[in-house]
């Protein structure tokens, strides 16, 4: 096992976990703000990466499908908040995850309609084809490299649009007292619907640049909404920076533990059962992760409005 | 004679409907609807464990798959050993009698269920529905990547394990024990809810303060609350295997937590025999929509956004009115 191999894994891991990142943060933005539980983020994500296919398969740039991926998820996002969400802000969370469940069939089953059950293939930009040889002796795909860089940039723009814009102040504001922002005047449907899209767009982003790496199929959004979950329990449901420390650690544990338990394994047990047992066991691993955060911090890493 | 509520009597024609249809399908030699009717009785089983937790005790369970198939699994294992005389870990042998099974599987999930338990109920709200939902998944990906019991595939059993000397391979014979099953669960339900416990677990949901502020803490309540309602849910899915011949790790997928989740809902929250309900209806807009159209969940979707948003209470809601304690 070489210094190489860990470090190709540890940026892997860097690579899911600043997509996790992405997803996660919509999710918890939107329960931050407006103490929403939105499992149909996961079918913003699938809409993201079947439309950025089907508009890279039709004008041939995956760039204008990227474009095409992310607006369109959330222009989806707007209108599902406009017509169901708003109406579940003052129901408690069993009606919230009901609701979203009926929108991820609805989701599921309409675009299995449309598209059928074949999965969609998006190809990967000429552009970012290659790899490039990093110091210590990795090499690794361009294309990869570009989703960290993504990743990176989206972080530091969240954080800037919240941290340092009237609207991020809005949004500060409404997690903290919903009621006083109306009462100033701040456009409260507005800023919800607006939180909303901001959140569908960077799902639609995730899923159309994984999209390239995974095929695109009906169900794809699910496993990364589970992921995403678990990351924003980790952190801290809320927390954008709880999201983002959760991200990187579900991303790199996981990473990590699908490659290196089988063979650690291997050292105490013969070769087949250790590899059945070590990809059992590394499946389960962030979930064990996320039961020990929740055992010694019940709230996670970093809970909101604490 | 005490008179009965509108609510008993909607009861009292939903069982002896229920009992009926699959009596008449045999008469007229259709196995098929007797086998649906006792699927439609197994999930209602499933729905009533979920409810104990969800509805009368507050608990949002999204992972109650996972101890539905883990009592799938128990039946299928058990069925594999004793099918080629092999042994499960540590040289216990397997078994293809129903009582067997059952305990077991109830055993297996009662455990499971106290260790989620002891973790997820130190959390509330959202999080809670999110760990349990969590740990579903990873009893799901558990059984997807060991090979040993078909992983991705599942498992077959070949022969219907056996009840004493009953044929259980024959339908009718079958549903009897699956509706014996599910109205045993149902009366340990409301016995359970008429109780001491059940008064301090409908408190538990109300008013937590309040209750430890007459003595009674609420921790144990909720664990000992989540665990009897992964067991009934578990005894289900040992059921539920034996009905297909089948064992898949979809028993244990979150889209069949939700689905329990639908029913429950559908039939109204904290009812007692509003699983019942709301697995007929189901079953029924699966069969007959599904019967149209493969894409019958879009319709599903379609119709159960509209009960959340606009029919609260369910169907025994709507029918019988509002409950007591809403």
């Amino acid at each position: 096992m070489s210094i190489a191999l860990v470090l190709e894994q540890l940026l892997n891991g860097v690579q899911l976990g600043v997509m996790l990142f992405t997803m996660a943060s919509g999710l918890t933005l939107v329960f931050g703000v407006m103490g929403l539980i939105n499992l149909s983020h996961g079918s913003l994500y699938m809409m993201g990466a079947f439309i950025c296919a089907y508009v890279a398969g039709i004008t041939g740039s995956f760039w204008v499908g990227l474009l095409a991926g992310a607006l369109g998820a959330g222009v989806m996002g707007a209108i599902i908040e406009l017509v169901v969400i708003r109406r579940l802000y003052d129901r408690d969370h069993l009606d919230q995850v009901l609701a979203t469940f009926a929108l991820i069939l609805i989701f599921s089953e309409g675009t299995s309609w449309i598209f059928g059950a074949s999965p969609l293939w998006l190809d990967m930009p000429d552009l970012l084809g290659g790899s490039v040889s990093l110091p210590g002796g990795v090499t690794y795909p361009l294309y990869r490299l570009m989703i960290i860089l993504v990743g990176i940039l989206i972080a530091i723009g969240l954080y800037l649009l919240i941290s340092r814009t009237r609207i991020g102040m809005r949004i500060r504001a409404g997690e903290n007292d919903r009621e006083m922002i109306g009462a100033l005047g701040v456009n409260i449907s507005a800023l919800y619907t607006f939180v909303f899209a901001v959140g569908a767009v960077l799902a639609g982003l995730a899923g159309s640049l994984l999209g390239v790496l995974q095929s695109v199929q009906v169900g794809m959004g699910e496993p990364m909404l589970i992921l995403a979950f678990v990351v924003i329990v980790i952190g801290g449901i809320g927390s954008i920076k709880g999201a983002l420390v959760g991200a990187l650690l579900v991303g790199v544990v996981d990473t990590m533990g699908r490659i290196f338990l089988p063979s650690l394994f291997s050292l105490i047990l013969d070769n087949a059962d250790a590899t059945s047992v070590g990809s059992a066991l590394a499946s389960m691993l962030i979930y064990l992760l996320m039961a020990v955060v929740l055992a010694v911090k019940p709230k996670g890493l970093f809970p909101a409005n604490a | 004679m005490r008179k009965l509520s509108r609510e008993s009597w909607i009861n009292s024609v939903l069982v002896l409907l229920l009992a009926l249809a699959p009596l008449c399908a045999s008469l007229l030699d259709e196995p098929y609807y007797v086998s649906l009717a006792s699927r439609v009785v197994i999930i209602a089983m499933a729905a009533v464990g979920l409810n104990l937790a969800l509805g009368f005790g507050g608990l949002i369970s999204f992972g109650h798959a996972a101890f539905f198939g883990l009592g799938g699994y128990v039946a299928g294992v058990a069925a594999y050993h004793a099918f080629d005389g092999s042994y499960f870990i540590g040289g216990i042998p397997g078994s293809d009698q129903m009582p067997v099974i059952w305990l077991v599987a109830v055993l297996v999930a009662g455990l499971a269920a106290a260790f989620i338990g002891v973790i997820s109920l130190r959390t509330q709200g959202v999080y809670f529905i999110m760990i349990t939902l969590a740990f579903a998944q990873m009893i799901y990906y558990f059984a997807i990547s060991f090979p040993t019991y078909g992983g991705e595939d599942g498992l077959s059993i070949y022969v219907r394990n056996s009840l004493f000397s009953l044929d259980t391979s024959d339908p009718l014979i079958f549903f009897g024990i699956c509706f014996f099953s599910l109205m045993l669960s149902i009366f340990f339900t409301r016995r359970l809810m008429g109780s001491r416990f059940g008064a301090a677990l409908t408190m538990a949901r109300l008013n937590e303060v309040r209750l430890a502020t007459s003595g009674v803490e609420p921790f144990p309540i909720r664990l000992t609350a989540f665990v009897l309602s992964a067991m009934i849910t578990s005894g289900a899915g040992a059921l539920f295997a034996d009905l297909n011949g089948f064992v898949s790790p979809s028993m244990l997928s979150w889209h069949h937590s939700g689905e329990l989740m639908v029913i429950v809902i559908l039939g109204g929250v904290g009812r007692l025999f509003g699983p019942v309900a709301g697995a007929v209806v189901f079953v029924l807009l699966e069969t007959f929509i599904g019967g149209f159209t493969q894409h019958w969940q879009f319709f599903l979707g379609l119709i159960l956004l509209s009960v959340v948003l606009f029919a609260n209470g369910g169907l025994i809601g709507l029918l019988a009115g509002r409950s007591r304690h809403d």
